[in-house]
């Protein structure tokens, strides 16, 4: 099933076309990953999913983004229930300067998804037991979340997203500053989240998109050169470009 | 060899020049505790304190100065309770609100309001807000303790606006983006994240802000009618500490003991303007740590 269409979507910066006439489908449940050379529009494209573009200035879109049948771009959409829907996990883990149960607990107060506390206590558990944080800070919830190690960090923040009950999770180079125990960490991780949320991930590491995702995107200077199964785009991909690039030739 | 020389000479400068400005503080702190202390050991320390009368020249003299430290704090804290949240309210205004041509403006506004000197600022005062006070209160005169508090207010606000923009505006842009992120509104996010994040500098800007009041003196001693007693409402005339030494320093004999009282007075204030830089100091380097 299709939980996101993209239909002819252009972004400007500006006067800067960053974004050229995409059209993309992507799956429910399904690790979906974008690649390609820096500067190409992997975060920019993958930004407009949750509209948090829409917090730059000089930002124009066109085009639609559906999402479970709705456009998300439609002009009475509701935007912070789409973000609340779509959460974003960004490339340098952004805790709160708060707690660690607060930076948990954020989402749901903002959102008034609970009202008792006993019910946040709960969610909160919950969450960071999914991303195994659990049995290490249950007694240091008081603790900031900044004072964490960085794979610690993002996955707090991604117990943060969680915690809303998103159904689309977006991961912008989620592990660019990890090592790699904590990447393979934090990789592990994704795939166990796979059977509940629909992942899309940016990723310079092109190994790392081979290794954890369905399928695969391939993005140049704007445009989505090629998409389809990941098994196909690393070893035998339909376009001349997409071929120079995942075989080192290029990039 | 003279590349040499010249660099040592000029390095030789520079050490006598931060060298000289330690000197003068020292000289000054050693000055005001000598003739300070000398006045405690003189009239009491207690009797200082807590005298509720001050009548220099009276026979024999009396140098109470809890009156003047009544005065000085009712005026600090009315123009606290006035520059705070204006002050906060404008900084987030500039810093998260505005476009970007009010925000320009709007900053230049603020650093001219520093650049207004207090006397112009007090001039100002009585001959518009001391008329207004009197009439909109019913009261025997506009120059009250209310006044003064609103015209300092004035002068707390560019510092208060400055210092606490500085530290909203350096709030990760990250923090933010992760707030919207979880669907936060841009008021949720100003609230719980971007004012938390920058609560140290805040803190901060109003001490430096309260530590420029208390210090003022100038348009105090035009606005607040000096009358050195304790008031029962913000609606009277108080006198503060600065108005004090400043109005009597040059009627007094050197030497003498209202001039030493005045000494002490200078102490009294010096304490409390240290306090307050202290705090602040603390919650500034609190912020750059993190
Ligand atoms: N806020 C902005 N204003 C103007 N141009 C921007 C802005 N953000 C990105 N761009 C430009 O848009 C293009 C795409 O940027 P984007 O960040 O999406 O690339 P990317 O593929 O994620 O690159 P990287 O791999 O380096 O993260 C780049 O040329 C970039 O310079
Ligand atoms: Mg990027």
């Amino acid at each position: 099933m299709d939980i996101i269409e993209i239909k002819n979507l252009n972004l400007f910066y500006t006067n800067f076309h960053a974004i050229k006439d995409v059209n993309m489908k992507i799956k429910a449940n399904k690790i979906t990953a974008l690649i390609g050379p820096s500067g190409c529009g992997k975060s920019t494209l993958l930004r407009t999913l949750n509209r948090i573009n829409d917090t730059i200035e000089g930002v124009r879109i066109e085009g639609d983004v559906i999402v479970n049948g709705k456009n998300i771009y439609d002009p009475d959409a509701d935007v912070d229930r789409i973000r609340r829907n779509v959460g974003m996990v960004f490339q340098r883990p952004n805790p709160f300067p708060l707690s660690i149960y607060n930076n948990v607990a954020f989402g749901l107060q903002i959102n008034r998804l609970v009202s008792r506390k006993d019910e946040t206590d709960f969610i909160v558990k919950e969450s960071l037991e999914d991303v195994q944080l659990w049995d290490d800070l249950k007694d240091k919830l008081k603790m900031s979340g900044l004072e964490l190690s960085l794979e610690q960090q993002q996955r707090l923040c991604i117990a943060r997203l969680i915690a809303v009950k998103p159904e689309i999770i977006l991961l912008d180079e989620p592990c660019s500053s990890l090592d790699p125990m904590a990447t393979a960490h934090i990789e592990e991780l994704m795939q166990e989240l796979k059977s509940k949320y629909t992942i899309v991930i940016v990723t310079h590491n092109m190994q790392q998109a081979a290794r954890i995702s369905d399928e695969t995107g391939y993005m140049l200077l704007g445009k989505l050169i090629e998409f389809d199964a990941t098994g196909k785009i690393f070893t035998n991909p339909s376009k001349q470009e997409t071929d120079d690039y995942v075989s080192g030739r290029f990039g | 060899m003279l590349r040499k020389f010249r660099d040592s000479v000029i390095e030789k400068i520079i050490f006598i020049c931060g060298i000289l400005s330690i000197v003068f503080v020292v000289l000054i702190f050693g000055f005001l505790f000598k003739e300070g202390i000398s006045f405690f050991k003189e009239y009491g320390i207690f009797e200082f304190l807590l005298g509720k009368y001050w009548y220099p020249t009276s026979d024999p003299a009396a140098y109470g100065v809890l009156s003047l430290i009544v005065g000085s704090v009712l005026v600090t804290l009315g123009a606290t309770i006035i520059a705070v949240p204006l002050g906060i309210m404008t900084a987030l205004y500039i810093s998260e609100i505005a476009p970007k041509g009010i925000r320009d403006v709007l900053k230049s506004l603020v650093e001219l309001m520093a650049a207004i000197p207090s006397v112009v600022i007090g001039f100002v005062g009585m001959v518009t807000l001391v008329p207004l006070v009197k009439a909109l209160f019913n009261v025997p005169t506009g120059l009250t303790a209310f006044s003064g508090s609103i015209m300092l207010a004035f002068m707390a606000m560019p510092t208060i606006v400055s210092i606490s923009e500085d530290a909203i505006r350096s709030v990760p842009w990250q923090y933010k983006e992760g707030a919207y992120a979880l669907g936060a509104t841009k008021w949720q996010t100003i609230r719980r994240i971007v004012l938390k994040a920058a609560m140290p500098g805040i803190i901060a800007a109003v001490m430096l802000g309260i530590g420029r009041v208390i210090g003022e003196t100038m348009a105090v001693m035009m606005i607040t009618g000096n009358a050195a007693h304790i008031p029962s409402s913000i609606f009277e005339p108080v006198r503060t500490l600065t108005a004090t030494i400043a109005a009597e320093m040059g009627e007094t004999v050197k030497g003498g003991l209202h001039y030493k009282a005045l000494f002490g007075i200078g102490l009294v204030l010096f304490s409390i303007t240290f306090i307050i830089n202290f705090i602040a100091d603390l919650f500034l380097n609190k912020n750059k740590k993190r």
